[in-house]
């Protein structure tokens, strides 16, 4: 084993009624290593720098390919995922902090469930269950896919929240993903017979209206998703359908 | 509207009355002052056409007052919703140029509200108490070097808060979707707001 050695600056937490500390970690340093193998290490070996033995640093992840969304953190002040962060490629000391925006469960272990109650506000889903068979849906054009995929992309990570400056405890705005994904199942041909629906939530409180424009959403994603494009463009639908039924029409989906 | 929240229309509303008729009279206002350029007796001409239209105080309260206090008001709640995050620790990609016009333009638009407040008391509320609305009362004001630097601040200020909020009502209102159209609007933006900042200034400074 060779002298070099990496460090880690994590900041901890207990819980989310007490206050939060920065410990620091220093370890052996193997080739190709990610934060989350150093995490690991720490894990195994959980002696902070100054060699007392302290509790082992808790993080959230599941896939480590970048395509579920549970690593996320902020890792030398960029929120991004821990699994794709190499070690190799990041400055010393590495900072690890929880995304400040989403309550934190322990250490760097956040609740995203603002995102998931935000996916189930806006109906992110194609509603096809019932007591007979549908039969097949219409055909989507190849145009519509291509579009419709890159906004599937979607890992619900929190990035875009993290980074969003409308996101935060004063504001109810649900950010950039869950619109996104309103502008995904209002593309999808059976998803579009419910798009009322879905733009009826996006227009309530905490909806795509309460975008501020700082377009910091898309130059964070990691799966680079046209973010900006999706919110502007459910911003027009928002708008025809506010026209559409104003002064008590009827209108539902065209 | 009714499975719809108030809170969408509220913004909407917010949107299109910083254009209009917000926008459109700041415009018209700024061509009544350029007029001071050419005379004195010019600015007076024009200023009197404007403050003797027929029901004239209704013009204002329905076309000024009210909206401009629900823009104004409504926009510092906006305002002090956000959590601004320019700069901070090592956030090398917060330092985008959408990031500091979402600054700036909160910023403009306080700087707008009090400079827009204070100079109501200074005109038009003078007027209200007898006063005579010609150009020696805007020359009594910026005859003083720190209003008329008050004045150019707050001129600037207003039309930048409304030349980038041409840019966001355009992506409100669905206008600009792709990237390069909300580009190609951020130049448009920029240049009306160099052009008319242009006329602002010209035409305070014709006052001193």
């Amino acid at each position: 084993m060779s002298e070099k050695t990496i460090t880690f600056k994590i900041k901890r937490q207990e819980n989310q009624e007490t206050q939060s500390y920065w410990e620091e970690f220093e370890l052996p340093y193997r080739e190709n290593m990610n934060v989350i193998s150093g995490l690991m290490e720490i894990q195994r070996n959980p002696v902070n720098s100054k060699g007392q033995k302290t509790t082992p640093v808790t993080w959230d992840m599941n896939c480590l390919e970048e395509v579920c969304g549970a690593c996320s953190m902020v890792i030398n002040g960029n929120a991004r995922q821990s699994c794709t962060a190499l070690v190799d490629q990041l400055d010393q000391p590495i900072r690890l902090e929880p995304m400040s925006t989403f309550p934190v469960v322990k250490d760097l272990q956040v609740d995203r469930s603002f995102m998931f109650d935000n996916l189930k506000r806006v109906k992110a889903w194609v509603p096809i269950d019932g007591t007979y068979d549908l039969g097949p849906g219409p055909r989507m054009p190849e145009k519509k896919r291509q579009t419709a995929y890159e906004l599937s992309k979607c890992m619900t990570c929190g990035v875009c929240l993290e980074v969003c400056p409308n996101v935060n405890d004063s504001s109810n705005f649900m950010g950039a993903a869950a619109v996104s994904q309103v502008r995904l199942f209002n593309l999808h041909p059976t998803g579009s017979m419910n798009k009322n629906e879905r733009l009826d939530a996006l227009m309530g409180v905490g909806g795509v209206a309460e975008c501020g424009m700082a377009q910091n959403c898309v130059e964070a994603c990691p799966k680079g998703i046209p973010l900006t494009t999706s919110i502007a463009s459910m911003q027009r639908e928002a708008t025809f359908h506010m026209f559409k039924s104003f002064f008590g029409s009827d209108h539902e989906v065209e | 509207m009714s499975k719809q929240d108030s809170s969408f229309a509220v913004r909407r509303l917010h949107s299109l009355l910083g254009v209009i008729p917000l926008g459109v009279f700041l415009i018209q206002h700024l061509l009544v002052n350029h007029s001071a350029t050419r005379s004195e007796e010019a600015f007076n001409a024009a200023a009197g056409f404007m403050a003797n239209l027929p029901f004239v105080i209704f013009l204002e309260i329905f076309i000024i007052y009210i909206p401009i206090l629900f823009h104004g008001i409504y926009g510092i709640y906006i305002a002090f919703t956000a959590k601004y995050n320019i700069g901070g620790k090592g956030y090398g990609w917060h330092s985008t140029y959408r990031n500091w016009m979402f600054l700036l333009q909160r910023i403009s638009g306080v700087i707008a509200f009090i400079f827009i407040a204070i100079h109501v008391y200074q005109t038009r509320v003078q007027v209200f108490f007898g006063a005579d609305l010609d150009f020696d009362m805007v020359h009594q004001i910026v005859v003083n070097p720190l209003w008329l630097v008050f004045y150019i601040i707050g001129i600037i200020a207003t039309v930048y808060h409304f030349a980038n909020g041409l840019w966001a009502f355009m992506i409100t209102w669905g206008f600009t979707q792709s990237d390069r159209s909300q580009r190609i609007m951020s130049y448009v933006s920029m240049a009306v707001f160099v052009v008319v900042s242009f006329i602002g200034v010209q035409a305070i400074l014709a006052f001193i």
